[in-house]
């Protein structure tokens, strides 16, 4: 028993506990994967399920990148599906009229025009000083109704679209998809700035405490800003991956898109108090989600059902989280004591 | 912490502004009347026709229920996003129910009481597991429920309670000239109204929001108050569920989608921080009213929907930021 307290004690540091965390999620999913490849009959790790499942879920996961920073200062954006889809619609319909001819030129404006809406959204709440939940609800209502006005509730279909463009979703490199590759390289800068750049130190103190982080002379006002924008550029990006995997612009797309990407938040560990959380649990929390969005119709669960279950399922995972953080403080306290 | 330094804000206002409630309210008061004025010369020969006004103020009455328990849990610092699921739940249960039993009564027995169990779902998950954000529990109780629906429903929908001619008349019916749904509105906010701000509950709700820490060394049953709460509203989300359904008569499993973010839009414009332990129901009323009023006003000059969205959204965000002009403004003329 003592033996056991004190290798608790030494293992009480945060960064100890954080990684168990991490690692406790990991065993989970696969856990989840043996029992679905084992009830789907061998029929879901395969390399055409889990390329689709990377094309699918590829906006979804740069969108838990952008809210995982937006979480990490404890803001929260609601409007990002909104920014998805007017950035989206902005950038298909310049290609639509012929002034994007570059699929690349595409991907970029719709991440500047991404970028133009976080950084009002962030200057709303920093210099405005409004609430983060008010201020990116309202941005849900203006920017959704804005993509209508500019498109007039039309679509821009697949035809009106360059070849390239929606050709860019299909294709692979090394094997891997394109939209793989830009989760998976925009996942390595996030890990990277948040652990070993000033910047995602930053982030972590106005998170963990704002007052004592502005007293030591960070400018919160400054990251906030930067967060945000970063975040609309996420968005704007995951515009551009979403009209070319779907190859057309909607009005109406990625609706409630922005729920998805806070439970994949929440299941990889992220606080919405802020100051907790990383790129490594928000990779592995989005990868859960779509693995059980993806599974469930393989294991022989009914479409309509999908939904409750993943409620269920981020009730079980930030429940679970509790009791485990409950049980880490107690045996933390009881190593103290002796 | 984003509600903390909200919280903070807060304080600094109503110290140096004097009463900002008043204030507030006064501001809301302004914009409403310029949203009547504006509507009014859109289209003078239409707005004051009383039938129109009142059928078009009866559109938003139905999600317009939500306010009331929504509210409360924004004064306690809380937070629900569940209940436009539990509206689609409880109304699927009244159809099914009626569908099976033949009786409407039954029907909405059911419905309310499905509302009032998910809603103490929510509570005893949130007063138990007192470490979790209620963002992200209601979050996945919406999913949840939404879930659930759907899981029942398919993508067929439950139909035929508007066969039942006074349940219809819930919705449709009228006292003279005014529609029962308005006038159970308007008690509704009377009762919600005193509770709030003439009971010692209401009192004591002020109180958890204010400060849950100070408020539960003061006596005061803070996890108490926020299962009563939470119970209320799911029972609110059953008796919407009840007009919802006398409404459309039938329910698929995107009934009631986004009335969770309506009503907390209400809320915010009418002065209810969603900090906790500010606002008046008053606000939330003159809040509700003026946005119904802008609905319907710009509906009747054929503008659409989604426009009339971007202008509610701007409005919000223009609204909640007039205290930080107006402390600029002030720290301007201080420095001169």
């Amino acid at each position: 028993m003592t033996v056991k307290q004190k290798t608790l004690k030494k293992g009480g540091k945060l960064g100890e506990v954080l990684r168990s965390r991490e690692i406790s999620l990991l065993l989970v999913m696969v856990l989840l994967c043996v029992v679905i490849q084992w009830r789907s009959g061998g029929t879901f790790f395969t390399p055409g399920v889990i390329t689709q499942l990377a094309q699918n879920y590829a906006y979804t996961a740069v969108l838990t990148f952008g809210m995982l920073l937006v979480l990490l200062i404890g803001g929260i954006d609601i409007s990002i599906a909104s920014t998805l889809a007017f950035s989206g619609m902005a950038s298909s319909m310049l290609m639509q009229h012929g002034f994007l001819t570059n699929p690349f030129m595409v991907f970029l404006v719709s991440t500047l025009i991404g970028l133009g809406c976080g950084l009002i959204i962030g200057l709303v709440i920093a210099k405005g000083k409004v609430l983060p939940i008010i201020a990116t609800l309202g941005f849900q209502y203006i920017v959704r109704g804005l993509t209508y006005v500019i498109s007039d509730s039309k679509w821009v279909s697949s035809d009106e679209m360059l070849p390239a463009f929606t050709q860019f979703s299909l294709d692979s490199f090394l094997g891997i998809p394109y939209l793989a590759w830009i989760f998976l390289v925009l996942f390595v800068i996030v890990l990277l700035v948040l652990k070993w750049t000033e910047f995602g130190r930053q982030i972590y103190a106005v998170g963990s405490n704002a007052e004592a982080a502005k007293i030591s002379g960070i400018n919160i006002d400054r990251i906030k800003i930067l967060v945000y924008s970063i975040n609309g550029a996420i968005a704007g990006l995951a515009g551009a991956m979403f009209t070319s995997k779907y190859a057309s612009a909607q009005s109406n797309m990625a609706t409630g898109a922005e729920m998805d990407v806070i439970a994949a938040c929440v299941i990889g560990g992220v606080s919405l108090n802020g100051g907790q959380g990383n790129a490594v649990g928000a990779l592995l929390g989005v990868i859960t989600i779509a693995i059980i969005s993806k599974s469930l119709s393989l294991v022989g669960i009914d479409a309509f059902w999908q939904q409750a279950l993943k409620g269920v399922i981020i009730l079980l995972a930030v429940a679970v989280n509790v009791l485990v953080q409950r049980n880490n403080d107690r045996e933390v306290l009881k190593g103290r004591e002796i | 912490m984003a509600t903390k330094s909200g919280r903070t804000i807060a304080h600094i206002k109503q110290r140096s502004v004097g009463s900002v409630l008043l204030r507030w309210e006064s501001i809301l008061f302004l914009i409403f009347l310029a949203v009547n004025i504006v509507n009014y010369s859109l289209s003078p020969d239409k707005y004051f026709n009383t039938s129109n006004l009142l059928r078009g103020l009866r559109e938003t009455l139905v999600s317009g229920m939500i306010v009331f328990p929504m509210a409360f849990i924004l004064l306690l610092g809380d937070i629900d996003l569940s209940v436009g699921g539990n509206v689609c739940l409880s109304a699927t249960v009244l159809g099914l129910v009626y569908n099976a039993s033949g009786s409407i009564w039954l029907g909405i027995l059911a419905a309310v009481a499905t509302g009032t169990v998910c809603g103490l779902i929510n509570g005893l998950l949130l007063t138990r597991f007192t470490e979790l954000a209620p963002m992200v529990v209601t979050l996945a109780t919406n999913i949840l429920y939404r879930g659930i629906s759907e899981g029942i429903l398919g993508d067929t929908a439950t139909k035929g309670m508007q066969k039942v001619d006074w349940f219809k008349s819930l919705y449709f019916g009228k006292l003279g000239d005014i529609y029962y749904i308005l006038i159970i509105f308007l008690v509704l906010a009377v009762i919600f109204g005193l509770v709030m701000h003439k009971t010692v509950f209401g009192r004591q709700m002020f109180a958890v929001g204010e400060n849950k820490r100070a408020a539960k060394y003061a006596g005061i049953g803070v996890e108490k108050i926020r299962l009563i709460v939470f119970t209320l509203a799911g029972f609110m989300c059953g008796i919407t569920a009840m007009f919802y359904c006398a409404k459309t008569g039938s329910v698929m499993s995107n009934a009631a989608e986004g009335y969770e973010l309506d009503a907390i839009c209400v809320c915010v414009l009418g002065g209810i921080s969603t900090a906790g332990g500010k606002g008046t129901l008053p606000g939330a009323m003159i809040a509700f009213f003026t946005i119904a009023l802008l609905k319907y006003g710009l509906g009747l000059v054929n503008i659409k929907g989604q426009i009339i969205n971007v202008i509610i959204g701007a409005l919000l965000v223009v609204v909640v930021m007039i205290p930080t002009v107006q402390d600029l403004i002030k720290k301007h003329r201080i420095k001169k």
